[in-house]
């Protein structure tokens, strides 16, 4: 009966490798991602300075956290930047995705030249943004070297006005990603529908508005959900564009987190705020996440 | 995307149409700003830019900017130019996105076809992980690291990308991986093929396209990150941190046409990506957004 027990054995293995296979990757989520939160959820708690420490002090931190003008400036700046950045890409993106849409000479040219800037670093569109808006050498020299001596553009250098520099640099770099699920999207529409409409009597401005737009209500949720994750992690292009400035300005909750645990050395408090930024985003993707797996089983 | 253009029945008038081709050609100009700007900046010598005008083109074309971003540029205390940095980029990323883009699959594939259980708990769980802030790891992750023994080196930059990049490899395979049909490896299965067999002569045959995707994602996201790299990576910094470090330095003359050769020399790797394989770069931005 030797075989019979071993043939038992393989099938069980073979109940069992799949599992065994995949549980490294489940450990390694549930220690570095998982575990990780629970870690700087914890130390939000605690007195935290430079390093560690496990001397519970309750809310503290989070009581500290927003009374902090530097917080207060970061919340009002991601405030501004996350709705500017959504509405405007999102309005870009629909706008080129319906015009591309219309049977366009050349779109296989146009269509790589509006997203190759998601293929960059936000440290290179930084870059590029930070010396183009530099009134010494950049728009402002170059318009008033055109002849237009009065014109100004000191955005860049202004308290007030350099988070806009942020949300230019920014839509610069996404609306073409934006533009792309839309067409996608219009791609996906059938034609029948729009034929029929017609022979109704609709204009195209009816057309779109009350029926091919909310049939991209799908495209929509997902630009919207990925375009807020992304304004609340960015991180790389105020570093690079402005460096949080001038003074801290063009503070954002990434750039405090950062600054606060790493340059100011109060761990508790940066740990706290790291925290708010997780709660924003799950509060964001974990209601669309949960939507997609659920439609999927059915 | 379906470039499977299905036309729409819209039909415009001609003023409207010189309209849209207007509006469309400037926007193109408006993306090709900056790509212009650092190009023809980047072979000029310093003083037709600090003394002339950005848009123009140059009097008197070098390339001596692109030598001194490749090999002699001042980037933090040493003036090694962006070389060595380049190297530590490469030497990060290609075991990153192979380890990560392999995991991924049989994970995938293990989601789709060896389903029990829990599954779509355990896939919930590793897709949230793709959209975390990555703040809220940073300080655990620097203990680790340095528990480890692996704070500033390449190992342990790989170690980190490869863990947060799991989340978004895994995603992709499987969502490919579930529109292959089930029945093909149950038969293969009463056949007596196993676990291994199956993935190796069923599945990896026909995941070229997924693959595809998933590397040239995996190759963007962890050549362009910079966060990981300012926060773990101590003296051997990839490329992002030593194109910020040129830029920001207050000290000495800026010398913009470096800076515009360096941010070339930053971007071009995942440029080439985005020209050669911009099809699956665009479905793989898709995939990411659209959990279809």
């Amino acid at each position: 009966m030797a075989s019979a027990s071993e043939a038992d054995f393989r099938t069980r293995l073979q109940d069992w490798l799949p599992k065994l296979v995949l549980a490294p990757s489940v450990a390694v989520t549930l220690f570095f991602v998982y575990g990780f939160i629970l870690f700087t959820v914890v130390l939000s708690f605690t007195s935290s300075k430079m390093l560690p420490s496990w001397d519970f002090i309750g809310f503290s931190n989070y009581v500290r956290l927003f009374s902090l003008p530097h917080w207060h400036v970061a919340l009002k700046n991601i405030a501004i930047f996350a709705t500017l950045y959504i509405v405007i890409c999102t309005a870009i993106g629909l706008m080129l995705a319906i015009f591309l849409d219309q049977k366009i000479r050349g779109e296989g040219v146009l269509r790589p030249i509006y997203l190759y800037p998601m293929a960059l670093s936000f440290i290179v569109t930084g870059t590029a943004w930070k010396w183009f808006l530099d009134p010494g050498i950049g728009l402002e020299n170059v318009m008033q070297q055109w002849g237009w001596e009065s014109f100004s553009f000191t955005w860049i250098k202004s308290n007030t006005m350099a988070i806009y520099t942020i949300v230019i640099a920014a839509v610069w770099q996404s609306s073409g990603f934006v533009m792309a699920m839309f067409l996608a999207g219009l791609r996906g529409i059938d034609n029948e529908i729009l034929k029929a409409a017609q022979i109704d009597g609709a204009s195209n401005w009816q057309l779109y508005r009350r029926i091919v737009i909310p049939l991209l209500r799908p495209a929509f949720l997902s630009a919207f959900v990925i375009l807020a994750h992304l304004a609340i992690k960015s991180y790389d292009l105020v570093i690079a564009l402005t460096g949080g400035g001038p003074g801290r300005a063009t503070e954002m909750p990434a750039t405090f987190m950062y600054s606060y645990t790493f340059t100011r050395k109060e761990m508790g408090v940066g740990a706290s705020s790291a925290v708010i930024m997780l709660m924003t985003i799950a509060a964001i993707m974990i209601p669309y996440l949960y939507s997609e797996l659920k439609e999927k089983k059915e | 995307m379906s470039v499977a253009s299905q036309d729409t029945a819209v039909s415009t008038g001609r003023i409207t149409r010189m309209l849209i081709y207007l509006i469309l050609l400037l926007f193109a100009l408006f993306y090709l700003l900056p790509l212009y700007v650092m190009g023809v900046n980047s072979v000029k010598p310093l003083s037709e830019i600090t003394g002339g005008n950005m848009m123009a083109l140059p009097q008197e074309w070098t390339l001596d900017p692109w030598r001194s971003a490749w090999s002699t540029a001042q980037i933090g205390v040493q003036a090694t130019g962006l070389k060595p940095y380049f190297l530590t980029s490469i030497l990060m990323v290609v075991p990153a996105v192979v380890i990560s883009t392999m995991i991924g699959a049989i994970n995938g594939y293990i989601l789709t076809k060896w389903r029990f259980k829990g599954d779509t708990i355990i896939f919930g769980l590793m897709l949230f992980s793709c959209f975390i802030p990555f703040q809220i790891v940073l300080i655990p992750m620097a203990r680790v690291l340095g528990i480890l023994g692996l704070a500033g080196s390449v190992p342990g930059l790989i170690l980190v990308h490869v863990v947060y990049g799991l989340g978004f490899s895994t995603l992709y395979f499987r969502n490919y991986y579930a529109a292959f049909p089930t029945e093909l490896v149950r038969a293969a299965q009463i056949d007596g093929a196993g676990f291994f067999r199956i993935f190796w002569r069923i599945m990896l045959p026909v995941s070229g396209p997924i693959t595809v995707v998933c590397v040239i994602w995996q190759f963007t996201n962890i050549w362009n990150d910079f966060l990981f790299g300012a926060s773990f990576g101590g003296t051997t910094q990839p490329m992002t941190v030593a194109l910020n470090n040129l830029v920001q330095s207050s000290t000495g003359v800026k010398e913009y046409n470096v800076h515009f050769a360096a941010a070339i020399l930053a971007a071009i790797p995942t440029l080439i990506v985005y020209i050669v394989a911009g099809r699956y770069f665009v479905r793989g931005l898709m995939a990411g957004s659209v959990k279809g």
